[in-house]
């Protein structure tokens, strides 16, 4: 006998569905508004010259709109942080997983939690007033604000994404893995970097690409910190980020100007979707 | 059979170098983490004060307050629960309740996940466009807490899925053979068992709320005096004004009151420890039921 389905359970049923539906809409919503705003500028500018333009002036009487040093500058940033976060993150990472007694793991833990949830424009205020004199002081350069410092301070943020993904994906190795290595006469070290490691490689690269989007990303920290100049990218330059562009002009930008800052943000959209399929499939290939 | 056949000299380095690597990254990590904490506390506490944060900034007197800012904050947390608390809980219980084919579930869980990762400068950007110029809300609190729903979301989402799914299948089963409607066992068997992973994603999404700042800038304004929030339905909607976050960042960037930054500093670092320790003691409960 089948149920009859009472009015109540049908609207709840449909209400549901709406909410589950959110997400969808959300991320539809956002990307149709970002290409429909993004695009009139770039067909103006043209592509080419906008991607590819090596200078930015947008408030000049001829304006110029190429957006190549911000580009640069956030790639440049990016692999800066990844190659001075990742090991230090991957290392603490190991250390949490294997090494350290349960005790020490356990107060070790929340404080990385800690610097998961520190706001960060509170990142941007101690790189403003401690790390950029600091540069300044030690290269002797008129002034600190430079990728340099942005480089630094987007290594310290994308620590505890790469810290907490990589130990969970280490926690996961099976123990007769290890178990097998150490029976064969292989060190704690050995095992744990030999085997327990590549076990875990497809966690340990998501954290990567997590830690290379939080980058990519990161605006209010680094617009403190980088200077701000449209120059093109250099260790000791003061520049600017797609994500810092952006937020810099948007207070007083209009017409064709602000819709460039559009298109920015368009660019560097695509850039967090291509990072996002990335980190999908390398998860489901953890899954699988 | 160690003792018998000795480590040969490289493997003992080998072992030695990366055990060496090992204590000094963790050591690294944690010697940052002491430092950065204690440098805020040193440099913001002192400047903490009842009338700094009890009073409204003056210019006629010279002082600053951040009593604004510490409203605004609340504002917008408590608009964006009241929004995101139904909209998540209800798309989890669909996830996890109704819905019954698995390729739309992937391609839901696939749009959670791409809202986690989009920077938070990007819906600033479009709830600017979308909330403040298309709707009219100008720059308001509204709009900021409208955008921060859907900043905060996937968090929401994701936390009451996962205790969900730790809901025995029994629970169910048992209230529908004792002739319970699907809605009423969800109302009164599921939700119930649940409640304490709703709690968590709650916790967790004041804590995006309150340290987010690049949504905001442009959505929810940078004014620094009080709104009278609830003399009229207009004043509710059009109130604007910075978060504490976007209030450090304008007193930092541009005017210059580094003891005001790091004093706010000092309070965004307490609220976090808070919010994390919560969360912490609600997700424990949690294991133990």
């Amino acid at each position: 006998m089948k149920q009859k389905l009472r009015p109540l359970e049908v609207i709840m049923n449909v209400l549901f569905l709406l909410c589950g539906l959110v997400a969808i809409v959300f991320v539809l919503f956002i990307s149709i508004y970002l290409i429909l705003s993004g695009l009139p500028a770039i067909r103006e500018i043209g592509l080419a010259d906008f991607l590819f333009g090596r200078e930015w002036a947008s408030t000049a009487a001829e304006p110029k709109f190429g957006i190549l040093p911000f580009i640069l500058t956030s790639v440049y940033g990016t692999a800066g942080a990844i190659l001075l976060g990742v090991p230090v993150g991957f290392l603490t990472a190991v250390f949490l997983a294997k090494i350290a007694s349960p005790r020490l793991a356990g107060l070790v833990r929340p404080a990385v939690d800690l610097l998961a949830g520190i706001p960060s424009v509170v990142y941007g205020l101690i790189g403003m007033m401690v790390l950029v004199p600091t540069v300044r002081e030690l290269f002797h350069l008129p002034d600190g604000a430079s990728l340099f410092c942005a480089i630094l301070v987007l290594a310290v943020m994308i620590l505890p994404s790469i810290i907490s993904v990589s130990e969970t994906a280490l926690k996961a190795v099976p123990r007769e893995y290890e178990e097998a290595s150490l029976a064969l006469g292989a060190t704690h070290i050995e095992t744990v970097f030999r085997v327990s490691v590549p076990a875990a490689s497809s966690g340990i690269a998501a954290s990567i690409v997590l830690g290379i989007g939080r980058a990519i990303g990161e605006a209010m920290a680094i617009i403190m910190v980088a200077g701000n100049v449209a120059n093109m990218p250099g260790l000791f330059q003061s520049v600017r980020f797609l994500t810092t562009a952006v937020a810099s002009e948007m207070a007083y930008a209009s017409g064709l100007q602000r819709q460039a800052l559009y298109s920015i943000a368009l660019v560097l959209f695509l850039f967090i979707m291509l990072i996002n399929v990335i980190l999908n499939t390398l998860l489901k290939r953890k899954k699988g | 059979m160690r003792d018998m056949q000795p480590l040969s000299g490289r493997r003992k380095a080998y072992d030695r170098v990366l055990r060496f690597l090992l204590y000094f990254c963790a050591a690294l990590t944690c010697t940052l983490l002491v430092l950065f904490i204690g440098y805020i506390f040193v440099k913001g506490l002192p400047h903490v004060t009842w009338s700094f944060i009890s009073s409204e900034s003056s210019f006629i007197r010279g002082t600053i307050g951040i009593l604004p800012n510490i409203l605004n904050t609340v504002y917008l947390v408590v608009v964006t629960l009241i929004f995101i608390l139904p909209l998540g809980v209800g798309a989890a219980i669909y996830l996890t309740e109704y819905a019954s084919n698995r390729r739309f579930v992937a391609v839901i869980e696939f749009a959670t996940e791409t809202l986690t990762g989009i920077p938070s400068i990007i819906f600033g950007l479009v709830g600017m466009l979308f909330f403040c110029q298309r709707l009219g809300l100008q720059a308001s609190l509204l709009a900021g807490s409208l955008t921060l729903v859907i900043v905060t979301i996937p968090t929401i989402i994701r936390t009451t899925q996962e205790s969900l799914k730790t809901v025995p299948q029994s629970y169910r089963e048992a209230a529908l053979g004792l002739g319970a409607g699907k809605w009423h066992m969800i109302r009164t068997v599921v939700l119930p068992s649940s409640v304490d992973g709703i709690v968590t994603g709650c916790i967790l999404s004041v804590g995006r709320i309150v340290g987010e700042s690049a949504a905001l800038l442009f959505t929810a304004g940078m004014g620094m005096s009080l709104n009278n929030y609830f003399a009229s339905v207009g004043n509710f909607i059009h109130s604007s004004g910075a978060s504490l976050t976007v209030a450090l960042y304008v007193y930092a960037r541009e005017r210059a009151e580094f003891d005001v930054a790091f004093a706010i500093a000092a309070i965004l670092m307490l609220l976090t420890l808070v919010i994390n320790l919560s969360a912490k003691l609600v997700g424990r409960k949690l294991k133990k039921t």
